[in-house]
C-alpha cells in the first residue's frame, strides 16, 4: 500500500463539495420512476374513461392517501402500528364539525383536520418512542380504541353511534359544487392524493428521510453517526398523522356523514394489509395496494357476497406465505432487466 | 492548563443492573492514542460503549474537552467530537460506499476525497453497495465512515478482527498515517496487542472491568512479564 502524506490529501476548506455530492447522490436516489409516469396519467384519464366509477376511484384515492401515510410511518419509519386509524378518525371528525359549525370550504377544512390530527400525533408521538415493537402495536391499538369509545359516548358533538350528518359541504375553493355522481370529488381527493404523495415523495428521499430509515435498520447505529432518532421519529410521526387526518377529512366531505366506523380497528387492519400488498418502504406501496385491496374487495362482494372476508384472509396467508422475507416487497420478484427499465427497484 | 481530551473519573457503568465497569479512571490528552487491551469479556469494549453513550451509567464522570458529556445522548455526543467504529462494523449495506460516507458527512477536514485517498479501494468501491463488500473493506469503509463526522476522539473496537493478514497490515498503515499523520487522538480495542502497541502512545489493561495496567505503550510492549500475566501473549522467540 502506498503511504499518503498530508501533500497528497487534496487540501478542502469545508464540508461544500460533500454537501453537494451528497445532493446529487440524492437526487439519483429520487429520479422519477417508469411507474410514475403510469399511474398518474392513468388516474387522470379514469375522469374521462370511467365516469360511473367514480365512486370506487374516489375510495381508492382515499385509502391510497392513508396507506402512504402509514408506509412513511412503517416503511420508512419502522413504527408499527394497530392504531393509525385514530388520526384517520380524528381528521374525519374534525372536518365534519367544522363544516357543521363555522365553514364549509373543503379546503379549508382539511387543512385543518390535518393540523388537529397533526397536533394528536405529536403528542402521542412521545408515548411511542417508548418500548419495542410490541408495546408499539399495544399503544397506538389503546389510542385508536379509546377514541373511538369517546366518539360513541359523546353523542352531544359527535352524534354517537348514529353519526354525524346534517352537514353540506361548499364548493371546493368557493367554485367547484360536489356533483352527484362523484367526478368533482374524485378530482379533489385524487389532486390532494397527488400533492400529499409528492411531499412524502420529496421527504422520504432528503436527507431526512434516508435518516428515518437509518433509524429502521438500526437505531444505535444511527445514533452512533449522529442521528437523533427520537427527534425524527417524532417528526415522521407526526407527518404521518397530518396525511392521514388528511384521508379521514376527504372521506368526510366526500360523504357529507362521519361515524365512529373511521375509528374502528378494521381500518387500521386493512391499511395495514394495503401495505403489505403493495409493498412498504417506496410510497407507491400504499397506492397499487389500495387500487389492488378495494379492487378485490369490490370483485369478492360482488362474486361471494357473504364470504368476500374468507378470500381476502386466504390471499393475505398466501402473500405471507410466499413472501416470508420478501413480504411488502413484492417487487423484488419482478426480474431484474424489467425493473432496470422502469429505472430500477424503488 | 487545557482541559485533556478525555477524561473518566470514579466511571462504573454496565447493562442494565449488571455494573460491568468497576470505577475507571483515565485521562487522554489531545494527539495521543491509546491502546486498550484485555481478554475476553474484561469490559473493553463496554468501556468504548460508555464512552460513545450506548450503556446504563452507574456513577462517576466523563468530560470531553472539559464538557461533562456523562448524561448525553449518543447522537449528541458524535456532535461533540466521538467518532465510533463498532466491532460489527455497522455499514449501510443498502446503500454504496458514497453513500455510506456522505449520508452522514460533517463538514470539517475529513471530507470524501480525503477518504478516499486513505482507503484508495473504497474509491475504487464506490458505486458498490457495502453489501457487496469484503470484510476487509467494510472495515475500512467503517473508519472512513466514523472520520466524516470529523470527530475529535476515534474510538475503533478491534477493528483487525477477521481479517486477512494482507488487509490487516493494509488498514494498519492507514490508522497510522490516521493517528500519527493527522494527529488524531484514538482508543483502539485490539486483541493482538503485538500489533496494536507500536501504534499507540498509551496502553491501558482492563480486567475485571479495573484497570490492571497503566503506562506507555512502549513500556508494555517491552514488558513480556505483564504481557504474558494479563494478556496471555507469549514471548516472541528469537530468530535463529
Amino acid at each position: 500500500m502506498s503511504v499518503i502524506t498530508r501533500e497528497d490529501v487534496a487540501p478542502v476548506e469545508d464540508g461544500q463539495d460533500d454537501q453537494a455530492r451528497a445532493m446529487r447522490l440524492m437526487r439519483r436516489r429520487s429520479r422519477i420512476r417508469f411507474f410514475e409516469f403510469i399511474i398518474w396519467p392513468a388516474a387522470v384519464a379514469a375522469i374521462f374513461l370511467l365516469p360511473s366509477k367514480m365512486l370506487i376511484l374516489t375510495e381508492i384515492a382515499i385509502l391510497a392517501l392513508f396507506a402512504v401515510s402509514l408506509d412513511l410511518v412503517l416503511g420508512f419509519a419502522g413504527i408499527v402500528s394497530l392504531g393509525h386509524t385514530a388520526f384517520f378518525g380524528i381528521g374525519a371528525y374534525t372536518a365534519g364539525l367544522f363544516a357543521r359549525h363555522y365553514f364549509a370550504e373543503p379546503v379549508t377544512g382539511l387543512l385543518v383536520a390535518g393540523v388537529v390530527s397533526g397536533i394528536l400525533g405529536f403528542a402521542t408521538s412521545f408515548l411511542i418512542l417508548r418500548g419495542s415493537d410490541l408495546t408499539r402495536l399495544m399503544t397506538t391499538l389503546g389510542i385508536a380504541l379509546m377514541l373511538g369509545e369517546a366518539a360513541n359516548q359523546m353523542g352531544w358533538l359527535t352524534g354517537g353511534a348514529d353519526g354525524l350528518s346534517g352537514f353540506s359541504l361548499g364548493p371546493i375553493l368557493g367554485l367547484f359544487e360536489f356533483d352527484l355522481w362523484g367526478r368533482n370529488g374524485y378530482i379533489y381527493c385524487l389532486a390532494v392524493l397527488f400533492v400529499t404523495t409528492m411531499v412524502a415523495r420529496r421527504i422520504a428521499f432528503s436527507p431526512f428521510g434516508l435518516a428515518l430509515k437509518a433509524i429502521k435498520s438500526n437505531p444505535t447505529r444511527a445514533a452512533l453517526v449522529g442521528v437523533p432518532a427520537r427527534r425524527r421519529l417524532v417528526i415522521a410521526y407526526t407527518i404521518a398523522a397530518v396525511m392521514a387526518g388528511f384521508a379521514g377529512a376527504l372521506l368526510t366531505q366526500t360523504t357529507s356523514f362521519v361515524s365512529p366506523d373511521v375509528l374502528a380497528f378494521h381500518r387500521s387492519a386493512d391499511v395495514l394489509l394495503i401495505l403489505v400488498i403493495g409493498g412498504t418502504g417506496y410510497l407507491y406501496g400504499g397506492i397499487f395496494g389500495a387500487i389492488g385491496f378495494t379492487l378485490l374487495k369490490d370483485w369478492l362482494s360482488v362474486v361471494t357476497p357473504q364470504y368476500w372476508m374468507f378470500w381476502i384472509g386466504l390471499l393475505l396467508v398466501i402473500l405471507v406465505l410466499v413472501g416470508r422475507g420478501r413480504i411488502a416487497r413484492w417487487i423484488e420478484y419482478i426480474p431484474q432487466r424489467l425493473t432496470a427499465a422502469m429505472g430500477g427497484k424503488p | 492548563m487545557t482541559a485533556p481530551l478525555l477524561a473518566t473519573r470514579k466511571l462504573v457503568a454496565g447493562y442494565g443492573e449488571a455494573a460491568v465497569l468497576a470505577g475507571i479512571d483515565l485521562t487522554l490528552e489531545e494527539g495521543r492514542t491509546l491502546a486498550l487491551l484485555g481478554r475476553n469479556g474484561t469490559g473493553k469494549t463496554t468501556l468504548v460503549e460508555t464512552i460513545a453513550g450506548l450503556t446504563t451509567h452507574h456513577g462517576g464522570t466523563i468530560h470531553l474537552m472539559g464538557q461533562d458529556i456523562t448524561r448525553m445522548r449518543a447522537d449528541r455526543r458524535v456532535a461533540a467530537g466521538i467518532g465510533w467504529v463498532p466491532q460489527e462494523r455497522n455499514i449501510f449495506k443498502s446503500l454504496t460506499v458514497e453513500e455510506n460516507l456522505t449520508a452522514i458527512a460533517r463538514p470539517g477536514v475529513w471530507t470524501v476525497d480525503r477518504a478516499y485517498s486513505m482507503f484508495p479501494r473504497l474509491k475504487e468501491r464506490r458505486r458498490n453497495l457495502g453489501s457487496q463488500l469484503s470484510g476487509g473493506e467494510q472495515q475500512m469503509l467503517a473508519v472512513a465512515r466514523a472520520l466524516m463526522v470529523n470527530p475529535r476522539l476515534l474510538l475503533l473496537d478491534e477493528p483487525l478482527e477477521g481479517l486477512a493478514p494482507i488487509i490487516v497490515d493494509e488498514l494498519l498503515a492507514a490508522l497510522r498515517q490516521i493517528v500519527d499523520g493527522e494527529g488524531m487522538s484514538a482508543i483502539i480495542i485490539e486483541q493482538k496487542a503485538r500489533k496494536v502497541l507500536p501504534l499507540a502512545h498509551e496502553a491501558i489493561i482492563l480486567d475485571r472491568g479495573a484497570i490492571v495496567y497503566q503506562g506507555s505503550s512502549s513500556d508494555l510492549l517491552a514488558d513480556e512479564k505483564a504481557l504474558g500475566q494479563h494478556l496471555g501473549v507469549e514471548k516472541v522467540p528469537a530468530r535463529v
